[in-house]
Formats: C-alpha cells, sequence, structure tokens
C-alpha cells in the first residue's frame, strides 16, 4: 500500500506502507549507522519517535533472537529506503516487515531517505506522520489552518517517556558476580546489563523511579543508570535520588543517564538541533588524547553554560565539541553520552565498563578498612 | 605535532611499474602522499620508474628521479639527495620490500634516514608468515592451521599432519604469485616447488583451505597516538578462494549482521594496535557463513589496492591522511577534506552500495588460463555506486567494455545446459557472474546455486530479481509500458540499451526474437574489436540498421525523457548527508525524489573530460595522466571542469582532481546526462584512449560540442579505408594489404604480396589475435585457428614491413604541427609499440629520414585535419618511410614525452582545442629540439599472473606497464631500463658466472651468430638446444648442448645454472612446442628471457658498456 511521511514542515515523503497498517507518529530521527538496524528497532531510547536508515538496504539479514535490545521496539515508525524481503543470514528466522507486523509498528520503504536528512539536517527536528496515502489529504489540508490548530495537528512529544519504557518491577538480571550493580532502567538497551555481567557483576534491574531506600536495601556495590528516551529535564523528579546514589555508591551513567547525572550535580541540558545517532561519531578522550569510534542515539546534550565546578569534562566530540564525558570531582561518579555498550555500533569504549569496575572495588577496598 | 622539522626533506618510493597485483592506484596514493607532505611544507623527493604516472610529474614534488627501483639506485639517491625520512608505505608491495632491503643493508642508519609511518619491525611482523603467525596467536585472533616450510620434504610432512585441501602461498610475492589451492598431492607438489622458488626468501605457507567462507575486508587506519579507525569494510560476492583483487565486491558489507560486522572490525582494530601502524592498514577476513566463527586471512600493512577502492567508495582520501599521520599527525587533527568542517578521526557513513568488478585480459587472450583462485589475474576494475545493488551491479557492468550492458553475456547464453551445470561445477572464471544469471534464467534455484558455487543467496537473489525484470521487459512492449514501469527499470539500473535489446522479445514473431539474439551476438563482437567500436557504439550501430520494428536505445531514451525520467546525482559526502559538504563527487541514481533544475546560471564555461575506464593491456595509466592533464589545463583557461570516469584506482578519480567528478559508466547515455545537468559547453574524448574517442560519434549526433580535432577528422583517421584514401592521396607509402575470408583467397593474396605477411582479423571474438607469417603452411595454421573467419569476417592480410619501426607524437591546431620528440623502436616492426623497448632521441635513423618523417607527420596532421593529439606508427624499410597506423588521440607515449621533452603535449592539445594558435603557444612549430640526454622505455609484462600465455614478443600487445632509464649516454639509459624492468645489467651480469640458455629459430641462425659470439667473449656459459648448439660448435665457441626435450630443459633452468634465456621463435602460442614449454618455464623460475635478437643486441650494448648509471633527476 502506498504511503507516506507528512512531516510538520509541509514536506511530504512517499513510500510503501508495511509492517502494521495504522497511523504513526513522532519525532522523525535518522540513523546513518550501515548495520545494526535490528538493534536499533528495539533501544527503547526511541520511544515515540519514527525512525529514519539512512542505509538504504535494511533488512538483508533478517531477524535473529540474538541481537534484541528489548523485548519489544518502543519507537513509533521506521523508514528505510529499501526493505529486504528475502533476506539472507544463518541466524535469520524472519523478515523486517513481518517483525513490524507482529510488534504493531509502521514501516514506510521506498523512501528518498538521502532528501529526508537532508530536510531534517537543514530544519533540525521535525514532528510527522506516517499515513495511507489516502489519508494524507486530511492532513495536509488540516495543516493550511491556523497555527495554532497546527499545534494540535502536530502534537508536542510525550514527556513520560521513561516511565513507560521503564521494567515495572525489580528483576535480576544475573544472579551471581562478584560485585553488585543495580541498573537503573530508563529505557536500557538489553547489552548495558549484558556488558556488567559479562566483565563479572551481578546484576539487578529495578525501574526508574525506584527510591534510594529501596535501592539501598539491595546493597548494591555500583549504580549504573541507563540511556533511555526523551528530554532529560522530565525526569527532574528522578534527581534527587540519583544525587544520594551518588553520594553513597560509585556510579555510571550512559547516555540519557549521563544526562541525569550531569542535571543532578547542577549542570544543564539543551535539545540539539537534530542530534547524534550513528556509529561513528569520534569522541576524545580529554586525558588520553586518544579518540574513540562511538555508538550514538541522542538529541540532547550538557550544556556547558555555568557548568558546576563539581564536574569536569573527560570527553568531547571531535565533529562539534559537544560534551560527551563527565566525572565528578571528588565522588567515584561518572558517565558518558555515548553508547560503551555498542550494540549496534563499536566496541572499543567497552574498556569503561572496566573502569566501573575498577571504582566499585576500590569503594569495596575502602569499606573494608572501615570495618576493621 | 610533526616528527621532522616542517621543511625536512622527505624520500617516497613509488611502486614503479604497472603489473598485475600492482596498478594504477599506487599513482593515486603516491601523488596524494606527495600532495600532502608538500601541503604540511616538506620536501619531497620522488622515485619511481614509472613515467605514465602523474606522482613523476614535475611539479608534483620537489625532486623526481625516474630511475629503477633498487637498493642501489635507491642508496646512490640517498646519498645524493640525504633525505631525513622516507615514506615507504605508500609504493605497494615493492616500496615497502624496499625500505625493509634499505634497513637490512645499514643504508637508512649510515645516512640518518628516519623510516616515517609503521614501523619496520611491524611490516615484518605482517609480512613473514612465521612472525605473523606468532602475533595473531598471540593476540587470539584465529588463523587457519599453517606451517611455514622451506623444503618440498618439510611440506608434505605437514601435509599428512593436515590433510587436504590446502592453500599453499610463498611469502613476500605480488598479488598471490605462485600460490595456489590444492585439492590433490599431485597439485600440491607442483605448486609447493614453483612457490618455494618464487619467494625471494624461499618460504611457503602451507594453509588449511577455508574456500567457501564468505571474503570480508576491512580497512583501517591508526595513528601514532593510536587512535584507530575503520574507513570502510567490503564484502567479496565471491567466496574465499578467489583472490580478492578477481572478486566482486561490494561496500559496505550485505550480509553481516551489526555483531558480525562488529566482531571483525574489533578484530582489525586489535591486530592494527598490536602492529603498530601509522597509516592505513588493509585486514582480510574469512567468516564462516554458518556461525560466527571467523580467520584472518592476511594484513597489508600499507594501502593498497583495496584502500584506493576504500577512498572512492567512502570519499575519505586514506593515502593523504596516511601521508599526514606518517609525519606525526593525529586523525583528530586532521580536518575531513570531503565536508571541510568534520575531522578525520571518524568512520565513513555510506548511504549508497559500492560495486566493484574487476576487468581480464583474457578477451586479448584466449590461450591465457582464466580460471580464478588465489593469484590474482584481473589489471584492472570498474566501480560504480547505486542505492540499490542491482543498480550499482548493472552500472559496473556496463563500465566495463567487454560488450555486455548487463548481467548477460551471449557466449555464455549460448551454452547447452550440461555446458552451463559443468562450468558451474568447476573452478570458477571471469564468467561466473552471467552463468550464475543464465542459470537462473534456465530454472535453476538460489539455493542449489548458493549450495554449488557458496556464493550467498542474497546475492543470488538479486541476480533472481534481475533476471525476472527482464523476463517482464521481454513480455511488454515499449508503447505499453508505463512511466512508472520504466522507472522501476531505470531503478534497478537497466541501461537504455539494455531495455531496447529486450523489450517485447517474448511477445512478438518468433522472427523478432531470433533478429534479437543475433544482433546481440554481433553487438558483443564488435565491441570486443575496441579499435572499432566500444559496446554501446555496437548495440547502436546494429541497432540503427535494423528497420522500425525494434525499438532502439534513442526510442527508449526518447520515451524515458518525455515522461521525465531522468537520473538524480547524489554527492559521496562520507557522512550519509550528516553534514554538508563541499566536495562535488557524485554518481548517479534513479533511485529518489527528482532533482530541483539548477537555478542558478552557471558562472563559468565548463569543459567536460572524458576518461578511459578500467586498465586493460593496451589502455593503461597513460590515459589517465592525459585526462588529468587535460583537466588541469582546463582550469588553467578559466574553465570549471568535469571529469567521468569510472576506475577507482586512479588520479582522475580523486575528488580534488577536477571541479566536480562524476564516477560513471562511459557509455553515451551515462555521458549525455552528465552533459546535459552540468550544462558542458565542450566535451574532450581525445585524452581517455580508444574509450573516449569511441564515444565521440555518438556523443556528437546527440548534439554535443566535441572539443579539437571534428568527428569527420576522426572518422579519416579511425576508417581503415578512408585513411588508406587519404594516404593514397597525400602520396605516403603504406604497406600494400588485401583481405581474405577462406584459406585459398588467403593464400593467393600472401602469394601477391610476398612473405611475410602480417595478419589480423579484422575483429576479434576470442579468436586468433594479429600475426607474423612466414610461409603457406603457417598460414593455413592461422587460417584454421582464426575461429572468426568461419563466421564471416575476413582476415587483413598486409606486408610484413620488417623495418625499424618509430613512434610519433604531436600536437596540431590545423595550421601548424608541433613535433616534441621521436622514439626509435629498439625491435624491428613486428613488435607491437607497446612492448618494444624505444629510445628517445633516435639513435641511428639517417637526418633524411627524420625530415620525412616530421613531413609526413605534418601532412597527415594538416590533410585530417587534427586539432590536438595525434600519435603515428612509421616502419622504415631501407631508407622508405611507410604509414602504419594514425590515432587521432593521446597515446601510450604522450607522458614519456611530456615528462622529458618539457613540452606540456596535453596542456598544448587543450589550449589549440580552445582556439589558441600553436604558433604562440611558447614551442614553436615543427620538431622541438632533442634534449642532450637519452632515454630509453622498456616494456613490463605480467606473465606470471597469465598462466598459460605465450611470451613472446609479437604484434598482440601483451606487457602491462614500462620503465624509462634516463641516462647521458644512450648505453646508460639501457642500461637503466633494462635493470628497471627486471634484467640486469651489471658487473655480475657480463661474467663467468652467469649463464646463458639461446635457442634460436633456423630463421634467425645467421643473424644470432654475431650476437651470440659478444656473449661468448662477455665470458658468460652458453648454453643452447641442439640445432643452435651445433651453429655455435661450428663457429668454433664453447656451449653446453641441452636436449630437445622438456625434462633437460626444465632441470637445467631448477639446476640455477642458468640466468638469462634467449629465445628467438620459430612459432609461438603452440603449446606443444618446446619453445613454448621452455619460455614459460622461465617464467615460473622468474627467469628474465629475450625472444627478440633485437633486444638481445641491446642489452648486449649495455654489458659491453659496462657503464655506471648515475641517478638522474628530471630538470626540463
Ligand atoms: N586458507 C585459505 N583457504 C582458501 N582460500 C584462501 C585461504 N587464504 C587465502 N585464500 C584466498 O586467496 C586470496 C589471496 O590471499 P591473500 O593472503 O590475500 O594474498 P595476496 O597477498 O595475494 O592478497 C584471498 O583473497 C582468498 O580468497
Ligand atoms: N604491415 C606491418 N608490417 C610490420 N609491422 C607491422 C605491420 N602492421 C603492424 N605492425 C606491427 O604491429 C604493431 C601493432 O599494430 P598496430 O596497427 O599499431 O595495432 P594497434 O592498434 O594495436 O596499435 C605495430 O606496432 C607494428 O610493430
Ligand atoms: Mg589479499
Ligand atoms: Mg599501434
Amino acid at each position: 500500500m502506498k504511503g507516506c511521511l507528512v512531516l510538520e514542515n509541509g514536506r511530504v515523503f512517499h513510500g510503501d506502507l508495511i509492517g502494521a497498517t495504522q497511523q504513526a507518529y513522532g519525532e522523525v530521527v535518522f540513523h546513518t549507522g550501515m548495520t545494526g538496524y535490528q538493534e536499533i528497532l528495539t533501544d527503547p531510547s526511541y520511544a515515540g519517535q519514527i525512525v529514519v536508515m539512512t542505509y538504504p538496504l535494511i533488512g538483508n539479514c533478517g531477524l535473529n533472537v540474538r541481537d534484541f535490545e528489548a523485548q519489544k521496539p518502543w519507537l513509533t515508525g521506521f523508514i528505510t529506503s529499501e526493505a529486504c524481503d528475502l533476506p539472507s543470514h544463518h541466524e535469520s528466522e524472519g523478515t523486517l516487515a513481518d517483525y513490524l507486523a507482529k510488534q504493531g509498528i509502521v514501516g514506510l520503504t521506498g523512501v528518498d531517505t538521502r532528501r529526508l536528512v537532508q530536510t531534517i539536517r537543514q530544519h533540525g527536528s521535525l514532528k510527522g506522520y506516517i499515513v495511507a496515502q489516502d489519508q494524507r489529504e486530511h492532513l495536509v489540508a488540516g495543516m493550511t489552518e491556523t497555527a495554532s490548530e497546527k499545534g494540535s495537528l502536530f502534537p508536542a512529544l510525550p514527556r513520560d517517556t521513561v516511565k513507560r519504557v521503564t521494567t515495572p518491577t525489580i528483576y535480576t538480571h544475573t544472579k551471581h558476580g562478584d560485585s553488585h550493580v543495580v541498573l537503573l532502567d530508563f529505557g536500557a538497551k538489553a547489552n548495558i546489563a549484558r556488558s556488567l555481567a559479562g566483565i563479572g557483576c551481578r546484576v539487578t534491574v529495578v525501574p526508574a523511579t525506584t527510591s534510594f531506600d529501596k535501592i539501598q536495601a539491595l546493597e548494591p556495590d555500583g549504580i549504573m543508570l541507563s540511556n533511555g528516551p526523551g528530554d532529560p529535564q522530565d525526569c527532574a523528579d528522578l534527581l534527587p535520588t540519583i544525587r544520594r546514589l551518588g553520594e553513597t555508591y560509585p556510579m555510571f551513567g550512559i547516555c540519557l543517564g549521563h544526562q541525569l547525572i550531569a542535571l543532578a550535580y547542577g549542570a544543564r541540558t539543551e535539545k540539539m538541533k537534530f542530534g547524534h545517532r550513528g556509529s561513528n561519531h569520534p569522541v576524545k578522550s580529554l586525558a588520553t588524547g586518544q579518540v574513540w569510534m562511538t555508538s550514538q542515539n541522542h538529541g540532547y546534550t550538557v550544556s556547558e553554560a555555568d557548568f558546576p565546578a563539581a564536574l569536569t569534562v573527560t570527553h568531547r566530540n571531535v565533529n562539534d565539541g559537544t560534551v560527551e564525558g563527565i566525572a565528578h570531582a571528588e565522588l567515584p561518579v561518572f558517565s558518558v553520552q555515548f553508547h560503551p555498550e555498542a550494540a549496534p555500533g563499536p566496541q572499543e569504549s567497552y574498556e569503561l565498563f572496566l573502569q566501573f569496575l575498577v571504582l566499585i572495588r576500590e569503594r569495596k577496598g575502602q569499606q573494608l578498612v572501615y570495618a576493621t | 605535532m610533526y616528527t621532522l622539522p616542517k621543511d625536512a626533506k622527505l624520500l617516497v618510493i613509488g611502486s614503479g611499474p604497472i603489473v598485475i597485483g600492482q596498478a594504477a592506484e599506487f599513482d593515486y596514493a603516491g601523488t596524494q602522499a606527495c600532495k600532502a607532505l608538500r601541503e604540511e611544507g616538506y620536501q619531497v623527493v620522488l622515485v619511481n620508474s614509472n613515467p605514465a604516472t602523474i606522482m613523476t610529474d614535475t611539479d608534483v614534488a620537489d625532486r623526481v628521479y625516474i630511475e629503477p627501483l633498487t637498493v642501489a639506485t635507491l642508496t646512490a639517491i640517498i646519498e645524493k639527495e640525504r633525505p631525513q625520512g622516507l615514506l615507504a608505505t605508500l609504493g605497494g608491495q615493492t616500496a615497502l620490500n624496499l625500505a625493509v632491503e634499505l634497513s637490512e643493508a645499514g643504508v637508512l642508519e649510515r645516512y640518518g634516514v628516519q623510516l616515517l609511518g609503521t614501523p619496520l619491525a611491524s611490516i615484518k611482523q605482517a609480512e613473514d608468515r612465521q612472525l605473523f603467525k606468532d602475533l595473531m596467536e598471540q593476540l587470539e585472533q584465529p588463523i587457519p592451521e599453517s606451517e611455514i616450510v622451506h623444503s618440498l620434504e618439510e611440506g608434505l610432512q605437514f601435509l599428512e599432519q593436515i590433510g587436504l585441501p590446502v592453500i599453499l602461498r610463498p611469502a613476500y610475492t605480488l598479488g598471490g604469485t605462485g600460490g595456489g589451492i590444492a585439492e590433490t598431492m599431485e597439485q600440491a607438489i607442483s605448486i609447493l616447488t614453483r612457490g618455494l622458488k618464487q619467494s625471494p626468501i624461499g618460504q611457503v605457507l602451507v594453509e588449511r583451505s577455508i574456500r567457501g567462507w564468505k571474503e570480508i575486508e576491512y580497512e583501517v587506519m591508526r595513528d601514532g597516538n593510536g587512535t584507530c579507525i575503520t574507513i570502510c569494510n567490503m564484502e567479496n560476492v565471491d567466496p574465499v578462494g578467489v583472490h580478492t583483487g578477481d572478486s566482486i565486491v561490494v561496500a559496505p558489507s550485505q550480509t553481516l549482521t551489526d555483531r558480525n560486522y562488529q566482531m571483525l572490525r574489533t578484530a582489525a582494530l586489535t591486530i592494527i594496535r598490536a602492529l603498530k601502524i601509522e597509516g592505513g592498514c588493509n585486514v582480510q577476513f574469512a567468516l564462516d557463513p554458518y556461525s560466527d566463527r571467523y580467520c584472518v586471512i592476511e594484513v597489508n600493512s600499507r594501502v593498497s589496492r583495496s584502500s584506493a577502492l576504500a577512498s572512492k567508495a567512502t570519499g575519505y582520501p586514506i593515502a593523504k591522511i596516511a601521508a599526514k599521520i606518517a609525519v606525526g599527525l593525529q586523525l583528530d587533527e586532521i580536518v575531513n577534506p570531503v565536508t571541510g568542517r568534520t575531522y578525520a578521526a571518524f568512520e565513513p557513513a555510506l548511504d549508497y552500495l559500492v560495486v566493484k568488478v574487476p576487468r581480464w585480459p583474457f578477451d586479448k587472450f584466449p590461450q591465457a588460463a582464466r580460471t580464478l583462485g588465489t593469484q590474482m589475474k584481473a589489471t584492472g576494475e570498474v566501480m560504480a555506486l547505486g542505492r540499490n545493488f542491482e543498480e550499482a551491479l548493472q552500472k559496473a557492468l556496463r563500465s566495463l567494455e567487454i560488450g555486455v550492458d548487463g548481467v548477460y553475456l551471449a557466449e555464455v547464453a549460448a551454452w547447452s545446459d550440461e555446458v552451463l551445470g559443468a562450468y558451474l561445477a568447476a573452478e570458477p572464471d571471469d564468467r561466473r557472474l552471467f552463468a550464475l544469471a543464465e542459470a537462473l534464467r534456465r530454472g535453476v534455484t538460489v539455493a542449489q546455486l548458493q549450495q554449488g558455487t557458496q556464493v550467498d543467496a542474497w546475492f543470488l537473489h538479486k541476480l533472481a530479481g534481475l533476471v525476472e525484470l527482464e523476463s517482464q521487459l521481454k513480455q511488454m512492449t515499449l508503447e505499453e509500458m508505463t512511466a512508472e514501469q520504466l522507472l522501476l527499470f531505470k531503478k534497478k539500473g537497466f541501461a537504455d540499451t539494455r531495455i531496447a535489446a529486450l523489450i517485447g522479445t517474448q511477445v512478438k514473431s518468433m522472427e523478432l526474437q531470433v533478429e534479437k539474439s543475433a544482433e546481440q551476438q554481433v553487438a558483443v563482437a564488435l565491441s570486443e574489436q575496441q579499435d572499432t567500436a566500444s559496446a554501446m557504439t555496437g548495440l547502436l550501430q546494429v541497432s540503427k540498421t535494423h528497420p522500425a520494428t525494434a525499438p532502439t536505445p534513442q526510442d527508449v531514451r526518447a520515451k524515458r525523457l518525455a515522461a521525465g525520467i531522468k537520473p538524480i546525482y547524489t554527492l559521496v559526502d562520507t557522512c550519509a548527508a550528516e553534514f554538508e559538504s563541499s566536495t562535488p563527487y557524485y554518481f548517479s541514481t534513479y533511485v529518489g525524489e527528482p532533482e530541483e533544475p539548477n537555478s542558478e546560471p552557471f558562472s563559468k564555461k565548463k569543459a567536460m573530460v572524458v576518461g578511459s575506464g578500467p586498465i586493460r593491456i593496451g589502455q593503461g595509466i597513460e590515459f589517465d595522466y592525459c585526462s588529468v592533464h587535460a583537466v588541469n589545463a582546463l582550469k588553467r583557461l578559466g574553465y570549471e571542469t568535469v571529469i567521468l570516469n569510472n576506475n577507482p584506482e586512479t588520479v582522475s578519480t580523486d575528488f580534488d582532481t577536477a571541479d566536480s567528478l562524476y564516477f560513471e559508466p562511459l557509455t553515451a547515455e551515462d555521458v549525455l546526462a552528465v552533459i546535459e545537468r552540468e550544462g558542458v559547453e565542450l566535451t574532450f574524448v581525445q585524452f581517455g584512449g580508444q574509450t573516449a574517442i569511441n564515444l565521440a560519434s555518438q556523443l556528437a549526433e546527440a548534439g554535443v560540442k566535441i572539443a579539437g580535432t571534428s568527428l569527420a577528422g576522426i572518422h579519416a583517421a579511425e576508417d581503415r579505408e578512408e585513411f588508406r584514401q587519404l594516404l593514397d592521396r597525400l602520396a605516403i607509402p603504406q604497406s600494400v594489404g588485401g583481405t581474405a575470408t577462406d584459406v585459398t583467397s588467403a593464400l593467393a593474396t600472401a602469394k601477391r604480396i610476398g612473405y611475410p605477411v602480417m595478419v589480423r582479423p579484422s575483429y576479434v571474438i576470442g579468436g586468433q589475435a594479429m600475426a607474423v607469417v612466414y610461409s603457406d603452411e603457417e598460414l593455413v595454421r592461422y587460417m584454421e585457428r582464426a575461429t572468426d573467419v568461419g563466421q564471416g569476417h575476413p582476415i587483413l592480410i598486409d606486408r610484413y614491413l620488417a623495418g625499424k619501426e618509430v613512434e610519433v607524437d604531436a600536437v596540431c591546431d590545423g595550421k601548424n604541427v608541433l613535433i616534441p620528440g621521436l622514439f626509435e623502436h629498439i625491435e624491428r616492426a613486428g613488435v607491437h609499440s607497446g612492448d618494444s623497448m624505444s629510445v628517445y632521441p633516435p639513435q641511428s635513423l639517417s637526418e633524411e629520414e627524420v625530415r620525412t618523417i616530421v613531413s609526413f607527420t605534418e601532412k597527415i596532421a594538416l590533410h585530417v585535419p587534427v586539432v590536438g593529439l595525434l600519435n603515428i606508427q612509421f616502419v622504415i624499410v631501407d631508407g622508405q618511410v611507410y604509414v602504419l597506423e594514425v590515432n587521432p588521440r593521446a597515446s601510450r607515449t604522450v607522458p614519456i614525452l611530456s615528462k622529458v621533452t618539457g613540452v606540456p603535449l596535453v596542456d598544448l592539445a587543450v589550449r589549440v582545442s580552445c582556439g589558441e594558435a600553436l604558433a604562440e603557444a611558447g614551442y614553436g612549430i615543427g620538431l622541438y629540439p632533442a634534449k642532450e640526454y637519452v632515454v630509453v622505455k622498456a616494456p613490463v609484462f605480467s606473465f606470471a599472473k597469465l598462466t598459460g600465455l605465450d611470451i613472446q614478443l609479437s604484434p598482440e600487445m601483451k606487457s602491462t606497464g614500462e620503465v624509462l632509464g634516463i641516462g647521458a649516454t644512450y648505453e646508460e639509459a639501457l642500461a637503466k631500463a633494462f635493470v628497471g624492468a627486471g634484467i640486469p645489467v651489471g658487473a655480475s651480469a657480463g661474467s663467468f658466472s652467469t649463464g646463458l640458455l639461446v635457442s634460436i629459430t633456423d630463421r634467425q641462425k645467421a643473424e644470432a651468430l654475431p650476437l651470440l659470439e659478444r656473449f661468448a667473449a662477455l665470458g658468460m656459459t652458453l648454453f643452447a638446444t641442439e640445432g643452435t648448439a651445433r651453429l655455435l660448435i661450428e663457429a668454433g665457441l664453447h656451449v653446453h648442448t641441452v636436449p630437445r626435450d622438456e625434462e633437460s630443459t626444465q632441470s637445467l633452468l631448477k639446476s640455477g645454472a642458468v640466468q638469462f634465456v634467449l629465445n628467438a621463435p620459430t612459432l609461438a602460442q603452440d603449446p606443444t612446442r618446446l619453445g613454448y614449454q621452455l619460455r614459460r618455464f622461465t617464467v615460473e623460475m622468474k627467469l628474465p628471457c629475450l625472444t627478440s635478437l633485437d633486444t638481445a643486441a641491446a642489452w648486449l650494448q649495455a654489458l659491453e658498456a659496462k657503464t655506471k648509471p648515475i641517478p638522474m633527476y628530471l630538470n626540463v
């Protein structure tokens, strides 16, 4: 069936609908990774967004059981230039279109994704609908009306996405391990817990809103703040807990977790023009001068205006100079904007998990000293 | 942070002559490197023996030495120039090996030369199989079980352990020379023996075969600070077992999940970290298609053919960045020159797909074994970009200029099911893709094909999709076809010619169908004769003579344009449009929304230079040189320049050569679309070899203004008959000749002309090529083998003018002619001008002969009339000057002449084409005064790669590259040229320890004797086959007689007693003859083998002179 993407600036992109047959609405963002569509599809950070893949051939390897980042996709729409319906990979268990249909996600393929990316690049982040061709008239008619009505046509994005995607209950991800990490799930990618488990941690995953006391009762050795969707400022209610956790335990934040640490210690965040989403973002470690290629997915960034003295910038984006990593001056608290858990993307920043482990071990050592 | 002070002098080593496995990509890499180093303020001293390159232009480096690439020469240059640094990772394996040798000889230490970039120890670690194996074990990187062996016994022992099949690979050889996969014990022994010989260090790696796994390459970079990045990964459509250079390759990989991709990427980075690479590096992997298992195949610790491909595929200039890293810069300090706003420390994101297809020489050499294995055989490659696989693949195929414009090869289509089945079951060759498509056409399933060939189902499904679309096309008529349908076919990459050839072939009567397939065959046939017509010309010409029933490509075009279906041009921007990009590097696609027409008026006049496509024997890097110079000249004249080409190895397709670069097939459809989009005023077809000139008529018909020589002029020179008449009118002698369509008429014609005669097919379908024929008997044999004759195509028979051949390049403005210099061939006519040694200025021409040549050149140029470049081959027999051939375009010798005379031929050609008068151009007219020094050009061959091919010099060109020797005297220049071409001259060559095996045809025994006496006088030990030995004994010379059998000659060569072979053949190309076997065996043994007495005489002259050549830099 013919369908189209209608953007709030009036631009329309045509294609063929695949997957679920309903309407989709969300902020339209693009990802420049050439592999990893399955991980992207299931990354909860895309909650409420329509994701455009810039690489034109998507779905070549089908979908397999090993590469999901969450149990279900949270994005609202998925746009490609081509969607492969004859995938070839020994692990493949189905096609992209079938997966989208099964999960109730709207897909649009055959789209001039390059032009779409250029539009987003020029205008900055845009909201849009994926609709069937025959419903398009409707929308476009609506858009010619007054500005206030336009606002209602393209409503603001939801502010409660974290609460929607977080785990409803506390659960144990990995039973055994030397150190116990409590992972605050703001929309965590599965590979964060897997990475922690991979370095020998015991991992308990808790809902984003879990109180300090409850977490303390779990007796963690370290706290991991996950990635997640939306504007970090929408999570202001979580900041006091985060602050207390940071004062008590070694803490490591990724992406949204990083932004929340920044907010918790007095920094600000701001929306970027169109964000960073891809597997090729260069990040420089200010300590070593080395550059990592990193996996990224964020539309907000930590601002350096009125930057608090308690924090220092540890990493920077090579291209636009934005803050990519911070550390607390005194506390064993640090965080990065990018994704050391990769999946998709380069794996070289994985060593940050080891750094976290070092902090955890140091603290354990200290406590041992105090106890005697 | 620079390693050396800003104005330090750096030595850059080039890769030498073009050979299979080491081609134009190193001109591209070296040129970029030199530019990058000078940009940083360094002084660059460049050494390369290859004169056809851009990198040896005097404005690319501060000092250019066109000198043999040997330790002795380099030592002398280092002593003279005292460079502080040496950059050796951009000149291929040649430069890398030289750096190792220089260091081991203590030269670098003695003169305090610092090796820049990747450290020597790392180079060795990657190159030496044992060290590499140890390192991989240490890094826990899987490699196939293997062992380094130094002898046959050792090898056999190991084979017993691991069993068959195995792959055998000699250490330190180019493009896998001497290696191979052995399924049987016999094969194993034969390959092992050859490999031990060919490895300069006598090592062969015996390894478990992993044939059939996916072959994946990663192009990676690392800077001195440890930052590592991947530029691109590439997936071979042909699985492991076919050399990557011979594989169809896509970038990025298509059948890898992110997990697979990252696993290999991480492995690649682990390896380059451990190796401490500073610059570019290539890591090849094999990935099991059914599990997560992988193996590291190879690491090339330098830029390579693959890195050139990756640079063009992504827009990321690897060689340039590698050069900057080598002098100490870090990736995050270098601005990405493509976007101009991001940094080199990032990984390109593609939003398109790239397909590379190799170009093989088998069309020219039907005798060469065309199976593909672990030794590379392709001479060049094409690259195409598209927004889907089908589009990129079909664009790449029509870029090849082999008479195909889709996944269809008439030859394969003519096979029976049995033949096709047997073909697919056997070792793959260059026709596999077409055979796969044909099998799908005949109902074989994807699953069956995947099982049989291990080609991934993803690619096969795409092929099946194309086959399905073809069958849809066959069932619709052009009238019925909707715009939407047409657009779909264009999106899938169908050329207008292909649509025209297929459409309606299954709805019309049977008769039409038959006509169609005959037409396609003719088209292929025509196109294979490169000098008559390109693929597309063939198709068009045939279609045009057709009655209205079948639509022509023009009909398809007309319908397409009427429907407003035009290609869209997309930028190669390294970042999938995430950032704005300022570099106009484009490719066409039909996928996407139509472009808004360019509303801005063009500020400057625009000119296009049509490039020369893939490198093939007979059309090499020299035309790329000419294209690049044409662009530079046009820029100087104030033109905005557009270049169109499809060869990823070259300088012309560097994004900063022309103002805009279009990476496109060189067919009328694709060229016209760009001309229209850009609003090009002037189009140049005289620099892109035969490829470009063949497009002239179609472009002109479509209203394009061709710069320089008019279409009629081009025709006057290219058309045999017209040209004959022109010469008659001008009273210029030419070889008399005739044609024959059968044996009887051939014998009659030959009789009339008198033997020997020069025979050639009027066009070639994999048949017999050009040859000199000495007798009725030979002529009958020739006619029997010339398959084309049976198909009604005549053979051309000319008098063989056994004289001195002289080659002239000239520039003409229609009124005056400037001849920068003459090249006299060292071998008499009958050896192709591309394969003969030649000397500038001529050494043995009389003043009268020179005057005649100049006057004939002027007459021809003015009467054609030529505006721009002109190339003529003359033969002088007994003082009489004949014309052999005229090419109204740039030639192989243009770069050489330009360099050694200082007359910028291409620049002048462009200027006169744009209206400037030659007389005012600053170089005068007539014959330009000769320089003081003497220059000798020598051909270089790639015989080791082309198994089965006879090596004797003939009118058919076989060389892949050339070297230059520049000396104060003829002898000195000769010596350098020989040495550069791998034929030693010097104290050790002419002494008692040197064995020379001679075997001379009866025809030339008398002529040979004085030469052989001189060899003996030099003290060489002579070995000779029986007849020749008798001759020598009668002359009172001491000689070892070698029995006339294969066994004896081979064991003699193996014994190491012989260092050189001189074999003047009676009859070439006959595998049953001892001569052929002897010649092939010398190739396997890597021994120089001369097949012409003229070459031998020149070599003697160089040996006797005992000169001590001094390196000279170009200073004109
Ligand atoms: N163990 C193996 N089994 C089968 N094929 C192999 C094996 N190793 C290499 N090959 C094939 O041989 C080709 C050439 O080998 P490579 O090591 O890359 O040599 P080169 O130096 O010529 O590039 C590879 O591209 C691959 O297809
Ligand atoms: N009639 C002839 N007599 C002697 N040699 C000839 C004759 N015709 C061609 N040749 C030789 O064959 C070579 C190739 O012929 P040419 O016509 O130049 O073909 P190409 O188009 O391949 O350059 C020439 O360089 C010359 O040495
Ligand atoms: Mg290789
Ligand atoms: Mg010629």
